[in-house]
């Protein structure tokens, strides 16, 4: 998929990181690795690869995640 | 000789007759009857020949009248909640023939399992539980791959393995396992997370409708990565006391994944693909999908081509202009075949090498050069050249709409992305299909 990439700089991803309680479940649920759990916390390492399919916005117990597809 | 039976008295004699096949019956199988299969069974038989059961060889113990036992069912487990079917791990030639079907869009929208608890293998109460969606490919792919032969390579932690599977001198390990199967209205895992039918309701109200609290200790569900799109774990949890783990994407991975506990052991298990077959599979449906636009727009290109100076002055005689209006249609029929098979399938088969991001900028590249190659072995060679650039043009745009179409059957596309690119490149082909009909009917004169 590395090989593979779709436009630049639309992804809608946001991650509030001060809700964030690294579960790290974002991790694991997305399908384009566009996070990392770093120092306790998810960061977004690859937001161009997001395809704002919103598992990770669906699974964050706390809420910290959010996509608004289709208004890019 | 058939029993009526009037309402009120009804239940009298289903009762007494259940006691008599049970007694018939007991010799020949273990079937363990609850009331309900009782009841069922009971009404088939003809109360007074028992015996009948015996002769009739050619059924089943598991038949029941008006029921149709599918064709992967190989045999049927007695648990606490009635008997669950035990599914094959083989694909038969119906099978097969109809993925072809499905595959090629004929059959697609109606290609489902009955959603419910299945078994694979020889699973008890400490087994895994797999959900998967109702669409019957997806069910096959689930159910070949549990039982397919799992290298003993994968098994990389081999504490958990013993612990877990104990059967550490096999080298292939089967999986045992329970299927359980949402009804995501014959839409596969990902897709109908994306609409909502894989969804977290369905799936609580699944496992309460199945008991599944009495076919397994455990309250674990190995779910597909890719419906976590629709489903919040948290909530499972907390509706019907299973807790949710995300398996793998692929469900050739599984098996790895249950021996070596419940753990993702190369990473590259959960990140989404989308290889040369990957792509190629999915362009059949494209093309289905786009045919009714095709015959459309085949029709439309034909009346185009009534409009010819030849035809309205007849100047030639009437059937040699006829016939000159043929041509002209289906040389522009041809040109929309070369450029929907390039925007359709070329494009598709060719994505990551294609230059460009946006699918529609790829479809121009491939339908251009395959416009152009058409202009040179078909007919069309001899005509104008307004024709001939009308014609390209056309192929062009038509490519390039299809392979605008192809972001929506991709796993790497964002709604946002290809939204920016319909908002670009739609006014681009309406605009060369425009001016490519002006041409065309241009050259025509
Ligand atoms: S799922 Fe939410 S809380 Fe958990 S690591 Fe990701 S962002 Fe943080
Ligand atoms: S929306 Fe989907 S692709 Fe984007 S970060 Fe979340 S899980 Fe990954």
């Amino acid at each position: 998929m590395r090989n593979m990439r779709y436009l630049e700089h639309v992804a809608t991803l946001i991650l509030d990181k001060e809700a964030c309680i690294g579960c790290s479940l974002c991790t694991v649920v997305c399908p384009h690795q566009v996070f990392q759990i770093r120092d306790g916390k998810a960061v977004i390492v690859d937001l161009d690869s997001c395809m704002e399919c919103g598992a990770c916005v669906n699974n964050c117990p706390v809420y910290a995640l959010k996509v608004t597809p289709g208004v890019g | 000789m058939l029993q009526k039976y009037s309402s009120s008295d009804g239940l009298q004699h289903i009762k007494s007759e259940g006691v008599a096949i049970l007694s018939s019956m007991q010799g020949v199988s273990q079937v363990n009857f609850n009331s309900d299969i009782c009841l069922s069974n009971s009404l088939s038989q003809d109360c007074s020949s028992p015996n009948n059961l015996k002769k009739n060889s050619s059924f089943t113990k598991y038949e029941k009248p008006g029921y149709f036992i599918s064709h992967f069912v190989e045999r049927f487990i007695d648990t606490e909640v009635g008997q669950i079917p035990v599914v094959s791990s083989k694909l038969t030639f119906k099978d097969r023939l109809q993925t072809l079907g499905a595959r090629s869009g004929i059959t697609r929208n109606n290609y489902k399992v009955v959603p419910g608890l299945y078994a694979i293998g020889m699973p008890d109460e400490n087994s895994e539980v797999l959900v998967t969606s109702n669409f019957k490919l997806t069910f096959d792919i689930l159910r070949t791959a549990l039982q397919s032969d799992l290298k003993a390579d994968l098994i990389v932690n081999s504490s958990i393995k013993s612990s877990d599977s104990n059967k550490n001198s096999n080298k292939f390990e089967k999986i045992n396992a329970w299927i359980l199967v949402l009804d995501t209205l014959g839409v596969n895992v990902w897709c109908a997370a994306g609409k909502g039918t894989f969804s977290t309701k369905e799936l609580v109200n699944r496992v309460k409708l199945c008991c599944l609290e009495k076919v397994v200790k455990h309250r674990r569900l190995i779910l597909p990565q890719l419906s976590a799109t629709g489903i919040r774990a948290k909530d499972v949890k907390k509706e019907c006391g299973f807790s949710v783990i995300y398996g793998p994407i692929r469900a050739l991975d599984i098996p790895s994944f249950i021996v070596n506990g419940r753990k993702i052991v190369d990473p590259d298990m959960r990140q989404i693909t989308f290889n040369f077959r990957e792509r190629l599979i999915l362009t059949p449906i494209e093309l289905t999908v786009g045919f009714k636009a095709f015959v459309f727009t085949a029709a439309a290109l034909m009346f185009i081509s009534l409009i010819n100076s030849g035809l309205f002055s007849l100047q030639n005689g009437i059937k040699a202009e006829l016939i000159n209006t043929l041509d002209r249609g289906f040389i522009s029929i041809l040109f929309l075949l070369v450029g929907s098979l390039s925007g359709a399938v070329i494009t598709p088969a060719l994505l990551p090498f294609l230059p460009f991001k946006e699918f529609a900028a790829k479809g121009i590249i491939v339908g251009a050069i395959f416009s152009f190659l058409a202009l040179f072995i078909s007919p069309a060679s001899s005509l104008s050249i307004s024709a001939m650039l009308a014609l390209s043009l056309f192929g062009t745009a038509v490519s390039s709409w299809f392979a605008m179409n192809f972001t929506g059957a991709t796993p790497f596309t964002s709604p946002s992305g290809v939204e920016k690119e319909m908002r670009r490149f739609i006014p681009i082909q309406a605009g060369a299909a425009f001016l490519s009909l002006v041409l065309w009917i241009y050259s025509a004169f």
